[in-house]
């Protein structure tokens, strides 16, 4: 039984991995601002999320697995939230200022 | 396992990237959430690897940290264009 | 060790130097205080490999988030420029003395034993009679109380040199009511997590200064989205919460050295006691102490 989940929780775990590497490469190579905040906040709550299910399928106790899922819960809300705070910074940002003056 | 947490670290390293271009506050911003999150997964597979329970707080502390720190930051950051 | 222990060890290092030049090394002062707070979030990654989850646990809470935002906050008064130093000698002199302390450091680093020293076995034995069960608690609140006495007053002595200081006033927006709604949640919960490992403290990682700085995260949330008022210096609970802290400590200090075995030997049947009534009194003061650090009232000191 424990070998079964340890070997079901290792595709979690890669595709967690996956979707780290893809918001990484959409924070490099996305054009503008509001793409990036999109790579960041969905890909990287994504990959947590699916590493916590990987690590809890894994450690088998449940009172961990409880605790790591508060803990995703925790990231989805702030990655949302700052996702949302950001472009409407960048929004309300006077855009006369130069983009790469005084920064 | 460990390969996994080095993976981590080396999408984490390429963000940096990031701070380093921006162009804009709110790029330099993003990465810390990207840190705050990356930190968090890393962390919670230290706490499986090693066995320490600990770091579980540590890992929601974190998260919740990165959380505070964008939103105080925005809020800072909002306040030098009403002046 | 294994070949992907090098690798991970080796990436942890690269990352945390490359954090440290960008925060030294930024033209942007902005860039850099964001270099900073990253560099914290990976120190506490390094503490967290080096099994010290106490200290990833201060670092994560202490470094990254309260001294990031001190920093951000320090920003607004500065021009937005780095200046270089006038002194074209200075960096090569630090660069010498830095190499001279390197070698130093790697002499003595050499010559340690390998495992665990003498001291720390007999710290370790002796964690029983201290009146809780985690070693770092026991460490810290007990074996050398001293320590922690004196940082709970460093503490104090920085909140009072601030007060001399007189602070351009501070402003800041209307919220948007999503970063209202936002921080009514997040400030609770660093409320709640700030007590949870101050409870925790006793047999697991956690502790007074931990605990004490999320709760000022959280006091300091509410008063930057305009939620509650600057924490204002005149009122007297305000000054009471302040000074609780180092005054319950210096008071069992005190009271050790005159009926019991001296200062800060606590009684091993009243240890348990004492050391839970400082850490709390200690974390309500840190607390207080480190939000009015960070957002204190201007208009106030300015009268």
């Amino acid at each position: 039984m424990i070998e079964f989940t340890a070997i079901l929780a290792w595709p979690f775990l890669l595709a967690g991995a996956f979707f780290f590497i893809a918001g990484t490469l959409g924070v490099l190579r996305f054009p503008d601002i509001y793409s990036r905040l999109h790579a960041v906040t969905k890909a990287d709550t994504l990959g947590l999320g699916l590493t916590v299910i990987g690590l809890g399928l894994l450690s088998g106790s449940l009172r961990t697995t409880l605790l790591m899922i508060l803990v995703w819960l925790l990231v989805m809300a702030s990655g949302a939230t700052a996702c949302q705070l950001l472009a409407r910074y960048e929004r309300e940002r006077p855009q006369v200022e130069d983009e790469n003056g005084g920064r | 396992m460990l390969w996994l947490i080095s993976l981590l670290l080396l999408t984490v390293m390429a963000s940096m990237v990031r701070v380093v271009v921006g162009p804009t506050r709110a790029d330099r911003l993003l990465a810390i959430q990207l840190f705050g999150t990356a930190g968090t997964a890393v962390l919670l597979m230290m706490a499986y690897l090693w066995g320490q329970p600990a770091l579980i707080d540590a890992a929601l502390i974190i998260a919740l940290l990165a959380a505070v720190i964008t939103s105080a930051l925005v809020q800072f950051l909002r306040r030098e264009h009403h002046d | 060790m294994a070949v992907v222990d090098w690798v991970y060890d080796g990436l942890l290092a690269l990352l945390v130097l490359g954090l440290a030049a960008g925060a030294l090394y930024s033209l942007s002062l902005y860039r850099a205080v964001v270099f900073y707070i990253a560099l914290g979030l990976v120190l506490a990654l390094v503490w967290a490999r080096l099994g010290a989850p106490d200290l990833a646990l201060a670092e994560a809470a202490i470094g990254a988030g309260l001294t990031g935002v001190l920093l951000l906050s320090a920003l607004k008064h500065q021009p937005n420029k780095a200046r270089l130093m006038g002194w074209p000698w200075l960096p090569g002199l630090t660069g010498i003395a830095i190499l001279l302390l390197l070698i130093m450091m790697v002499k003595a680093v050499w010559g340690l034993p390998q495992g665990m020293a003498a001291v720390g076995q007999a710290a370790l034995l002796a964690v029983p009679e201290s009146g809780v069960e985690h070693p770092v608690t026991a460490v810290l609140l007990n074996f050398r109380a001293w320590d922690t006495l004196l940082e709970v007053l460093v503490v104090l002595l920085a909140l009072l040199a601030l007060r001399q200081l007189t602070l351009p006033d501070e402003t800041f927006p209307d919220a948007w009511p999503l970063l209202l709604a936002w921080s009514r949640l997040l400030a609770p919960l660093s409320l709640l997590l700030g007590i949870y490992l101050l409870w925790r403290g006793a047999d697991a990682p956690g502790g007074a200064f931990q605990s004490g700085a999320l709760i000022a995260a959280g006091l300091l949330m509410l008063r930057l989205v305009g939620l509650s008022p600057a924490l204002p210096w005149s009122r007297f609970g305000v000054r009471l919460s302040i000074l609780i802290g180092p005054t319950i400590f210096l008071l069992a200090a005190m009271a050790t050295a005159s009926l019991g075995a001296g200062w800060l030997a606590f009684p091993p049947d009243w240890s348990k006691a004492l050391i839970l009534l400082i850490e709390v009194a200690a974390t309500t003061s840190i607390a207080i102490s480190l939000a009015l650090l960070v957002g204190s009232d201007s208009r106030e000191l300015n009268q």
